[in-house]
Order: structure tokens, then C-alpha cells, then sequence
């Protein structure tokens, strides 16, 4: 174990690939010599070269329409949207050729793509660079969603990305850059589809993800202060999603809060909240809680961004709710 | 003329198989046999033939929602083609795709697309691919005038353009995006003039002409090859049915419809054949029956085929 950063993992993870298979290759906007809008690639041009770690025009959407193409013949691409908010420009991209292609061909072809990209207010960058859309995506069979809450987990699961054979967008949060903690030296995975209880309980279940998880935790704590244990499940992967563990943990707490740093109508607080009613609404002995951003952009102004923002307060306000 | 009496013969098959592939097809679409949509190719044959002439299964193409003359060029294979068409099990993908997304990878088919435009940077992707690997393949991309109005046009040709990659872009300016004149959906009348705000050759040629087409795409796929960079080749032609079966084309003018007829492809280098002896009538007509008769045996396949077994919904989804 080391202490890294969580940028540092996820920088780390993609090193020991690259290393590995000259088939990964990265391609964005500023990957190269600039290392990156939040540093994420620093030092990776210089050490795998312009050959390898390629900056790209400002063309969301043949970065990653090239990157289909480029899977399809055979090769790994890493490619960068470096805000989650620009998704709308290469959405076709996405939506109907990395996620279609497989099984409009039968199963005949393969798509090893990993997309990075970042979400998450907190930073001042208001509405169109702070936005956390995970449930557009989770909405899109074909494709895997990836959002870490931890540097070691951002490291794992960035080489599982690159290994999956399927495209995969990683979400990296711009508040968690970072964020430092252990992580595991060498090659590390960490499987996609698989929750980590990221602190044990026994009175209600709380499942948070990205930056989500550390307010979760942080609301946890408070809770314990006041003889309330919580469970927080962290489901890092979002698509597919570990519904077991939820509901495993639902069989010890029979209580749900979900919260989320996406809005709340269509966040996929909803769907995790119908799929418990569907297959455990048995364990459930009150009503279901989401923690989640309003309906609205996210606002420039610090002090509103603040309170658009979920929080431990809010959390453990909703919480206490329930008992 | 220079080029061999085997290649000429054979883009003569190949324009007739993809002309008697999508006859049959508006046949069978018009008795209710294949669903969906089909959208032919009838008119612009000659622009598949002449510019899979110059490729081999290691080189890469994207084609468009009028996908059945790309395909059949590039080697697709007529029974699993047309089984798809009847979305049956042994179609090319295994009925999960149809006209629209037929595909073959291990030869270098990326699929018909039923986004107009999106296989631009598929195409151009596949060139990086090809330059990555330092293999001497290339990508050629087929896609209409209407796609030449996308942003995928313009990031495309940029990208391929300013990473040299062994790309070739040809578009079918076939007149019409849908319903609307390329008068009123440009300002231009040669695509290829377009060649220039990206750095690289432009030309346009008859797209009626296959030998045209073979030796304007054979330069450019030379070009790429030796890793000068990506082309782009606007060929004129004329799609003689509508944008699908069942548009009736109100929008065309009959006289151009007529004129543009007269020029059809196929008879084209029919005459040409004749005139400079390569073949006679009697040969031609035995050329026409085989071709039929391949057509015929695809249609049998297809038809004797079953359809998908329902855990193949849920099947390909991913990968693994």
C-alpha cells in the first residue's frame, strides 16, 4: 500500500496498462503535453510519447466516434471528454454506435473502449461544467458506467475499464481529484458490477456513489454520535449495478436512503429505489429516502452552489426522518 | 484500355449482383416478406464497384443506411445479406440488425449506419487503427451529400487530415438529401471544393462511370497507403428509386429522372464492353442468368431459414 492521490491512481492504472498492451492508446483534448485540464495525465506524453497519448482538435464527437472505429479494427483507446456536460456532442457517438454496435452485428464485433470523463459542481464552474448526468448513460444498454469515490478504487477500476471489452465511460469527480488515501501497489483491478460496503451497520442502508460517498460517511460518523449505525454501500460501478449487495444490506436495516449529486427526476435514485420495491420491498419497514441535488442547474454563486449541493447535513436530516 | 478484361468483367458481375440483389429485395419488400425499411442503391452502383476494386479484406469500410452495393462490393456474402434482410437467424447478424446495420468485420465491412453521417468517424477511426498498427490498410468511407452536411463531415476529415491517416472519403452526391436539392441544402455544387478547407485533394468524377471511380479511388487509396493522407472524391450520380421504398420522389423533376436513367451504370459499361468487344451479347446474357441465379439461391437460404430463438434478445448486449 501507498498513499496516492485519487488522480494519482487513476493515473496509475492507466500506466500499467499501457505498459502492458501497445494496443491502449489515449486520445482528447489537451492529454498531451498539457497532461491534462485537471492534471490527470501528466507525465503519461512524456513517457509513452506523442504516438501513444494524442491530442485531439476540439471534436468531441469524432473523438469518440473515431474511438469506435479504432476499437472495432482491433485497437484499446482511451479517449477523454474532459467535461461530462460536452456529452451532448458526441451523444450519437455513445448512444447509437459504441453501445449498439455489438448487437446490431450479431455479437460480431467488439468495442474495448474506455471514455474518461469528469462530472461534479463544488468548484464555482456552474451549469454547463458541473453537471453529474450518470443516469443518461445507465439508461443506455451496451454500454458500463464507472464513477470511483476513492483513490484506490479510481485505480482498480480504471484497469478493469481498459481490459472490459466493452465501452466504458469513467467518471472521474473534479472534487475528488485530490483526495488522498491507500491504495494498492502494482497491478490492482477491481471488478466491474461490484458495490464495496464502504462502512458496516445495522440500522439503515445508505448507497452513495463518487463524491457522494465521502458526505455519506461523513453523515454515518454523525449518526453513530447519535446511536444510529449506517451502512454505506458504495456501488462504484453504476452500469452494470450490484443490485444483491443493496439488498443483502437491506435484509440487516431494513431502511433506504440513496443520494446522489444529479438532479433528482430520472437519477437513477429512482431506479434503485424501484428495483428495491420490486425484489425487496419485504425487507422495507419504512419509505424510501433520495438525497439529491433539486431540479434546477447547478448555480454559479458559492454560497447557492452550496446548498444545491447534497451534503452530511442533509443526509443525516433524512435519516433521522425515518426513525 | 488498360485495365484487364477480368477486371472489367467483374465490375459488370458485381453491378449486377447489387442490381438484381435490391430488385429482388423490392420485390419481396412489396409482398410483405422483409420489414422494416429499405432504401436501394439502384443508379449508383457503379461508385461501390469501381472503389472496392481497390481494396482488400484487410481494408476497412463504413457504409450508410443504402448499405446492400457497399457490402456486396466489399465481398459481403449474398445468403447471410439477404437472410438478414429477413431478419433470420443466419443472417450476418443474426437478424438483430436488418438492412440497416449489416456488417462483417473479418472483412473489413464497419456496417451500414442508420444515422446519416455517423460513419465518418468510424471510418476515420479505422484509419487510425490502420496507421497505429503500421499495416498499409486503408479505410474508405462511403457516405450521400445530405452526410457531407454533418459535423462529422467536417471533424472527420479534419482529424484524418491533420493525423495523415490512410482514410478516403467518397461521397455519392447523388443530388437529393432525402427529398431536399442539393440546391437548397448547399451553396456549392462540387462537395469536393470542400476537400480544401481541410488540406487534402479533392475531386470530383461521374459517378456512373465505374472505371472512372476505379482509377480516381485507386490514386487515392495509393496516397493513403504510402501515408500521404486522406482524400476525399465527390462522385455525381443518381439514385433511380427513392429514398425508401415507398417514397414515390414527387420532389424529382421526371425529365432529370429520365435523362440520369439513360445514364444508368450498368448499361453503361454494358455498351462500353460491347463496343470494345470484351464480351458479346451472348455472354452478357449468360453473365445476367448467373447473377440471377446467385440472387435466386440467396433468397432460397434466407427463406428456409429460421427465425432468431427469443434468448437471442438479450444476447450481445455486451461483450464477455
Amino acid at each position: 500500500m501507498t498513499q496516492m492521490s485519487y488522480v494519482e491512481g487513476l493515473r496509475d492504472g492507466i500506466r500499467i496498462e499501457m505498459k502492458k498492451d501497445s494496443n491502449i492508446y489515449m486520445a482528447g483534448e489537451d492529454v498531451g503535453i498539457f497532461g491534462g485540464c485537471f492534471g490527470q495525465t501528466a507525465g503519461l506524453f512524456q513517457e509513452f510519447g506523442g504516438e501513444r497519448i494524442i491530442d485531439t482538435p476540439i471534436s468531441e464527437t469524432v473523438i469518440v466516434g473515431h474511438a469506435v472505429g479504432a476499437a472495432a479494427a482491433g485497437l484499446r483507446p482511451i479517449v477523454e471528454i474532459m467535461f461530462i456536460d460536452f456529452i451532448g456532442v458526441c451523444m450519437d457517438e455513445i448512444l447509437n454506435q459504441a453501445a449498439k454496435m455489438r448487437y446490431m452485428f450479431g455479437g460480431k464485433a467488439k468495442l474495448p473502449m474506455v471514455i474518461r470523463t469528469t462530472c461534479g459542481a463544488g468548484v464555482g464552474a456552474a451549469a454547463q461544467h458541473s453537471q453529474s448526468l450518470e443516469a443518461f448513460l445507465t439508461h443506455i444498454p451496451g454500454i458500463k458506467v464507472v464513477m470511483p469515490a476513492t483513490p484506490a478504487d479510481a485505480k482498480g477500476l480504471m484497469a478493469a475499464a481498459i481490459r472490459d471489452d466493452n465501452p466504458v465511460v469513467y467518471i472521474e469527480h473534479k472534487g475528488l481529484l485530490g483526495f488522498k488515501g491507500e491504495v494498492p501497489e502494482g497491478e490492482y483491478v477491481v471488478p466491474l458490477g461490484k458495490a464495496d460496503i464502504k462502512r458496516e451497520g445495522t440500522d439503515v442502508t445508505i448507497v452513495a456513489w463518487s463524491a457522494m460517498v465521502h458526505q455519506a460517511l461523513a453523515a454515518a460518523e454523525a449518526l453513530a454520535q447519535e446511536g444510529i449505525s449506517a451502512e454505506v454501500i458504495d456501488p462504484r460501478t453504476l452500469a452494470p449495478f450490484d443490485k444483491d449487495s443493496v439488498l443483502q444490506s437491506l435484509e440487516k436495516t431494513g431502511k433506504l436512503v440513496i443520494v446522489h449529486e444529479a438532479v433528482k427526476t430520472g437519477g437513477l435514485g429512482g431506479e434503485i429505489a424501484a428495483l428495491v420495491a420490486d425484489e425487496g420491498f419485504d425487507l422495507l419497514d419504512a419509505p424510501i429516502k433520495r438525497v439529491t441535488a433539486p431540479d434546477c442547474p447547478v448555480p454559479f454563486s458559492s454560497y447557492l452552489e452550496a446548498h444545491y449541493l447534497p451534503s452530511q447535513d442533509k443526509i443525516v436530516k433524512a435519516v433521522k426522518e425515518m426513525f | 484500355m488498360e485495365i484487364t478484361k477480368e477486371k472489367l468483367l467483374s465490375f459488370y458481375e458485381t453491378m449486377l449482383t447489387i442490381r438484381y440483389f435490391e430488385e429482388k429485395a423490392v420485390e419481396l419488400f412489396a409482398a410483405g416478406q422483409i420489414p422494416g425499411f429499405v432504401h436501394l442503391y439502384i443508379g449508383e452502383e457503379a461508385v461501390a464497384t469501381g472503389a472496392c476494386a481497390n481494396l482488400t479484406d484487410k481494408d476497412y469500410i463504413t457504409s450508410t443506411h443504402r448499405g446492400h452495393g457497399h457490402l456486396i462490393a466489399k465481398g459481403g456474402k449474398l445468403d447471410l445479406m439477404m437472410a438478414e434482410l429477413f431478419g433470420k437467424a443466419s443472417g450476418y447478424c443474426k437478424g438483430k440488425g436488418g438492412s440497416m446495420h449489416i456488417a462483417d468485420v473479418n472483412l473489413g465491412i464497419l456496417g451500414a449506419n442508420g444515422i446519416v453521417g455517423a460513419g465518418q468517424p468510424i471510418a476515420t477511426g479505422a484509419a487510425f487503427a490502420c496507421k497505429y498498427k503500421k499495416t498499409d490498410a486503408v479505410s474508405v468511407c462511403f457516405f450521400g451529400d445530405g452526410a457531407s452536411n454533418r459535423g462529422t463531415f467536417h471533424e472527420s476529415l479534419n482529424m484524418a487530415s491533420i493525423f495523415k491517416l490512410p482514410a478516403v472519403y467518397i461521397c455519392e452526391n447523388n443530388m437529393y438529401g432525402i427529398s431536399n436539392n442539393q440546391k437548397n441544402h448547399m451553396n456549392i455544387n462540387d462537395i469536393s471544393d470542400r476537400a480544401a478547407a481541410y488540406g487534402m485533394p479533392g475531386m470530383t468524377i461521374d459517378g456512373n462511370d465505374v472505371i472512372a471511380v476505379y482509377e480516381a479511388v485507386k490514386e487515392a487509396v495509393k496516397r493513403a497507403r504510402k501515408g500521404d493522407g486522406p482524400s476525399l472524391i465527390e462522385c455525381k450520380t443518381w439514385r433511380h428509386r427513392g429514398h425508401f421504398e415507398g417514397d414515390p420522389g414527387v420532389y424529382k423533376d421526371p425529365k432529370e429522372q429520365e435523362t440520369w436513367v439513360k445514364k444508368d451504370p450498368i448499361i453503361k459499361l454494358e455498351e462500353k464492353l460491347l463496343e470494345h468487344k470484351v464480351v458479346t451479347k451472348e455472354e452478357i446474357a449468360h453473365l445476367q442468368e448467373e447473377a440471377h441465379g446467385k440472387i435466386e439461391a440467396a433468397v432460397e437460404f434466407a427463406k428456409n431459414s429460421k427465425d432468431p430463438s427469443l434468448d437471442e434478445l438479450l444476447t450481445d448486449v455486451y461483450a464477455g
